[in-house]
């Protein structure tokens, strides 16, 4: 198991205000029953900060999508949460457990404090009523003191904030594309100001253009309504681009972490190095271009060492027989932690291997 | 052109390991398979029991028809379901009466299976005007109301034979599940994989034979598990009415018997009910075989059982949302995992 | 030499009532044995009835498909000569076979291997060349037994067992993880080269489509709005619809400020436009138009395809469905949608 990742509670940044932290996971543990439990999530641990954009990378079946579901309480049997803590600080400054709360504190929880949008959310629109009731619905649930007009007006605000014509609220899901209504789901999320937005894969269903007017309307809505993101996505050339902050995932578990804008060049795990390898850049030289060989490992199966010790080029003698903690690289521009016998000096000098930095292409 | 190419080392390691093998290794899992479904056993034991007791039967029986002087005896040592009104030897005429009742139900059945998957198959995979034609014949089949037209030609070919039974009850059963089975076959029929069969040029009636009609096996198998139980119901219920030739001993047959005889109001209660508790009990295992199936079939309804203790627990705050409801699109429901 | 030619390829679709809608229109291109051309365009661009078309799954509504210079070639031949890789590696093995069924079919189907032991090593050899072994071993796998790489690997080797001369690849590795795409796409690249292969490479990715194709085409709403050598169409792109995907390209190294000042950009492109809220039926004109931050009176016509860059040996050169590069026309927008860093 890994050790709770450290340095996570670096200092705060300088002159960005006060940017406390407004969602701590700690040790998060998930599991699939089955004959043989599925670990999807191994220790889990990070922070987000207000007003932060945290971005989850990780390929299908790294537990990023099963993650999503443990920090909003939505798992479904046959998934259960073995371990770990939710702590959610309100804006009022509160610390909520988010583990000890009953269904109807849960309830008021999500959305208000905590919303999420997910890949298919634009199908989860319902067919048979306008946008508009759909909206009204959330307002009486949430805030039944709000006045029929109020809720109106709150509603249009709303579409107009995320660039869809205010006069769409009588508008059937169908009438719309897949974009607008991917917009109309993001604007429904918003709709009661939430302190934290859960994004699990909200863009890739729809064409490059569309991604991008979403993205840029996010980031904007963001800058100006001060929410803090974790955004969910197997895209890593995206997330270098949108993120504050990066949590590479693989085999359950958060393998690099790292502010994301010195990532691309400095990626200290080799997972990492190859996930950035593994898409060309457009405008970029035209280099080396290959994918990492092999597939991710059995869930099920408790391997002693690294979990990417099969794919990786590194793997030296530590890698199969004891797991990486993460370490704290100790670089400057923030907490930056790898899980990678590359990382740690006691086994370094073993290795007789560089580190790897500066292995990048 | 790509400055660098890499042949990727897609070694041995890759490869997750999987069952293959021989016949015997096949036995085995299909072995492993039934035991998997506590449904599927108790459906295939009881029904091995019927087919047993239908093929063995007989020839242990006593003449079924054979009287003596033992009048509604309750059962005994001597007869161990009793007797009728005329000294027939209930046990006897329910050995007899079980063999033609299979008989009657699987080849229907068959039959029924056989018309339903050529013209629910055909007609999905051919399209255009051959599909029409199919379709509105299925239509017209499935909205002809079924007993009343099995009674109309059951009492035109009264005393008819055995064969004539099987043929009314397939020809009025088939409808339904061609429907169903076009249904999947339009789907089949785009999928990517006949689209490649396609393309490299493999003939049409092999696209049908190799590439859709093995995933349909499912269906067929279920539809056929249905349509056997619905056989054996009808030819019960045309026998009940005496529609059938009083001489073929079937459990329907029985039950006219008794019921001519007033077997209820007499008392003798042994008379009507090993026919009518073999016909549920019957159609009882067929459905756990059929639902038995399913599940060991779908992965989807692969049920992990942690323990009788833990399920209970958590039974009652599962909840499942309509998803229709606006909240849904949102995260207000669902369900928290248990700590 | 080339090993399809399509000549102004129109395909439509019947509708409910009215016209049929006419999916692709007029497109003319042709595939050379060895090289790879990308078909870049987003869903609805009608990429993937130009492959149906190509493939014979529909008949097309006008022009023709000429393989190797003939356009009457019989089913069978063109079955043989002209495959296909699904985009959907999971949807495209048959769930209830083996992989040797998968490979040995094609084979026996075409008549490229007899029954028996030849087909038996065609199989083997047809697995080693899609890396994947032991053969033996997984020719008597299932699909599901098979990762997602896997599978698609046997997808391309069935593709090949026809020895085909055209390979048309449907977005080969949008349903892969990114860490296993590249391997496919060097797969179908060094495939291309040992058999001498005409590539059409379908795709939504500019980045992918411009490493692994000498040439690109752009496609928009059933149209070639911009073609020429991949370099320069995304190095230097004219059409502004090519500029917008160009722009919505994610840039990896870029910094906070490139990244900020972007969004403005394109934001302030966006407004200008105004897709959503406008989107009007165009008739005869150009089809961007509704969308085009440049768009004028003489979009409404139909634009004419105009040379841009020079005529570069082999290719066509680079050309742009376009007014604003029509001869006479006032001077083209350098680039109004920011490029992307430059290559460092």
């Amino acid at each position: 198991m890994n050790a709770p990742a450290t340095g996570l509670t670096g200092p705060a940044e300088p002159a960005a205000g006060p940017r406390d932290v407004v969602l701590r996971a700690r040790d998060i543990r998930v599991e699939y029953d089955g004959e043989r439990p599925t670990r999807a999530v191994r220790g889990v641990s990070f922070e987000l900060r207000r007003g932060e954009v945290l971005g989850i990378a990780g390929e299908s079946g790294c537990g990023k999508s099963t993650l999503a579901y443990a920090l909003t309480r939505m798992l479904k049997a046959p998934a259960r949460m073995t371990g770990g803590s939710l702590t959610f600080r309100t804006r009022e400054g509160e610390e909520l457990d988010l583990l000890s709360l009953d269904d109807e504190e849960l309830r008021t929880f999500r959305w208000t404090r905590l919303s999420m949008v997910f890949q298919s959310a634009m199908n989860a629109l319902n067919p048979v009523t306008t946008i508009g009731r759909q909206f009204g619905d959330i307002f009486r649930a949430h805030r039944p003191d709000m006045g029929k007009d109020e809720r109106l007006s709150r509603t249009r605000a709303l579409l107009e904030m995320v660039g869809i014509d205010a006069g769409r609220t009588s508008s059937y899901p169908h009438e719309l594309s897949g974009g607008m209504r991917q917009r109309v789901v993001i604007a429904m999320a918003l709709a009661l100001e939430p302190e934290v937005v859960i994004m699990d894969e909200p863009t890739t269903a729809l064409d490059v253009v569309v991604q991008r007017e979403i993205l840029d309307e996010v980031e904007r809505l963001r800058e100006e309504l001060g929410f803090s993101v974790i955004f969910i996505t197997h895209d890593l050339g995206l997330l270098l681009e949108i993120s504050d902050r990066l949590a590479v995932m693989y085999a359950g578990e958060i393998i690099e972490y790292a502010p994301a804008e010195e990532l691309a060049t400095r990626a200290a795990h080799p997972y990492t190095q190859g996930l950035l390898r593994s898409f060309p850049d457009l405008t970029g030289v035209r280099r080396e271009l290959r994918g990492i060989p092999g597939s991710p490992p059995d869930l099920r199966a408790e391997p002693p060492g690294c979990a990417f010790a099969d794919r990786c080029e590194h793997a030296f003698d530590p890698c199969r027989s004891s797991a990486p903690r993460l370490l704290d690289l100790g670089r400057p521009g923030g907490p930056w932690t790898a899980a990678c016998h590359l990382n740690d000096p006691g086994h370094r000098s073993a290795a007789g291997a560089p580190t790897t930095e500066g292995r990048q292409s | 052109m790509t400055t660098a190419d890499i042949t990727s080392a897609a070694g041995p390691a890759e490869l997750p390991p999987g069952p293959s093998g021989g016949p015997a290794v096949r036995l085995a899992s299909a072995w492993r398979t039934v035991r998997r479904s506590r449904r599927l056993s108790i459906g295939l034991a009881l029904i091995a029991l019927f087919v047993l007791l239908g093929v063995v039967g007989p020839f242990f029986a006593g003449d079924p028809n054979g009287f003596s002087m033992d009048l509604a005896q309750p059962p005994s040592g001597s007869h161990w379901l009793g007797t009728t009104q005329t000294g027939q030897d209930v046990f006897d005429q329910l050995m007899v009466s079980t063999r033609l009742s299979l008989v009657i139900g699987v080849a229907a059945a068959l039959l029924a299976t056989a018309i339903s998957v050529v013209i629910g198959i055909g007609g999905g995979f051919l399209g255009g005007w051959s599909d029409e034609t199919l379709s509105l014949l299925s239509n017209v089949f499935l909205v002809i109301p079924g007993l009343p037209l099995v009674i109309v030609i059951s009492s035109y070919s009264r005393g008819g034979s055995l064969t004539a039974t099987i043929l009314v009850i397939a020809i009025t059963s088939w409808a339904a599940s061609a429907r169903v089975l076009r249904a999947q076959t339009l789907s089949l029929r785009t999928r990517d994989y006949v689209l490649a069969a396609r393309l490299y040029g493999e003939k049409r009636w092999r696209i049908v034979l190799v590439e859709i009609l093995p995933n349909e096996a499912a269906i067929i198998v279920s539809q056929f598990i249905f349509a056997v139980i619905f056989a054996i119901l009808t030819q019960a219920g045309l026998a009940f009415l005496g529609l059938q030739n009083p001489s073929d001993l079937t459990w329907g047959n029985m039950l006219y018997f008794a019921q001519n005889a007033e077997a209820l109001s007499s008392g003798s209660w042994w008379w009507f009910v090993p026919p009518g508790l073999c016909i549920a009990v019957f159609g009882a295992a067929m459905s756990l075989i059929s639902f038995g199936l399913d599940e060991v079939l779908d992965p989807k309804l692969r049920v992990y059982r942690p323990g009788r203790q833990k399920r209970s627990r958590r039974q009652p705050d599962r909840q499942h949302p309509d998803r229709q409801h606006p909240d849904q699109q949102q995260p207000i429901q669902g369900e928290e995992a248990a700590r | 030499m080339t090993a399809l030619e399509v000549q102004n390829l129109s395909v439509d679709y019947a509708q409910a009532h009215g016209r049929p809608f006419r999916a692709v229109h007029n497109l003319s291109f042709s595939l050379e044995a060895g090289r790879t051309l990308a078909l870049v365009g987003e869903s609805g661009s009608g990429k993937s009835s130009v492959l149906k078309a190509l493939s014979r799954l529909v008949r097309p509504a006008e022009g023709r498909i000429l393989l190797g210079g003939r356009d009457d070639v019989r089913g069978r031949e063109y079955r043989r000569a002209v495959q296909m890789v699904f985009q959907d590696p999971f949807a495209s093995l048959n769930p209830s076979h083996t992989i040797d069924h998968h490979l040995r079919r094609p084979l026996l189907a075409t008549g490229r291997a007899r029954r028996g032991a030849p087909a038996d090593q065609a199989v083997t050899e047809l697995l080693g060349q899609v890396n994947l072994t032991p053969a033996a071993d997984v020719a008597r796998k299932r699909p599901h037994e098979l990762s997602g790489g896997q599978r698609q690997r046997v997808a391309i080797a069935r593709a090949l067992a026809p020895q085909p001369d055209v390979l048309l690849a449907d977005e080969p590795v949008s349903m892969l993880d990114v860490s296993i795409r590249l391997e496919i796409l060097n797969l179908l690249d060094r495939l291309k080269r040992e058999r001498d292969l005409a590539l059409l490479y379908v795709t939504h990715d500019l980045a992918t489509a411009r490493h692994f194709s000498s040439e690109i085409m752009v496609m928009y709403r059933g149209e070639v709005v911009e073609r020429g050598p991949s370099d320069e169409v995304i190095l230097a792109p004219k059409h502004p619809y090519t500029q917008l995907l160009a722009a919505a390209a994610p840039s990896t190294g870029a910094t906070r400020e490139q990244v900020r000042e972007g969004r403005r950009v394109r934001q302030a492109a966006r407004a200008q436009r105004d897709a959503e809220r406008r989107e009007i039926v165009v008739g005869d004109g150009c089809r961007f138009r509704p969308r085009c931050p440049f768009a004028m009176d003489s979009c409404v016509r139909r634009p004419p395809e105009a040379q841009v860059g020079p005529a570069a040996g082999g290719g066509s050169g680079h050309g742009a469905l376009c007014w604003l590069y029509a001869e006479g026309a006032g001077k083209a927008p350098a680039a109004t949608v920011p490029q992307q860093k430059p290559a460092p």
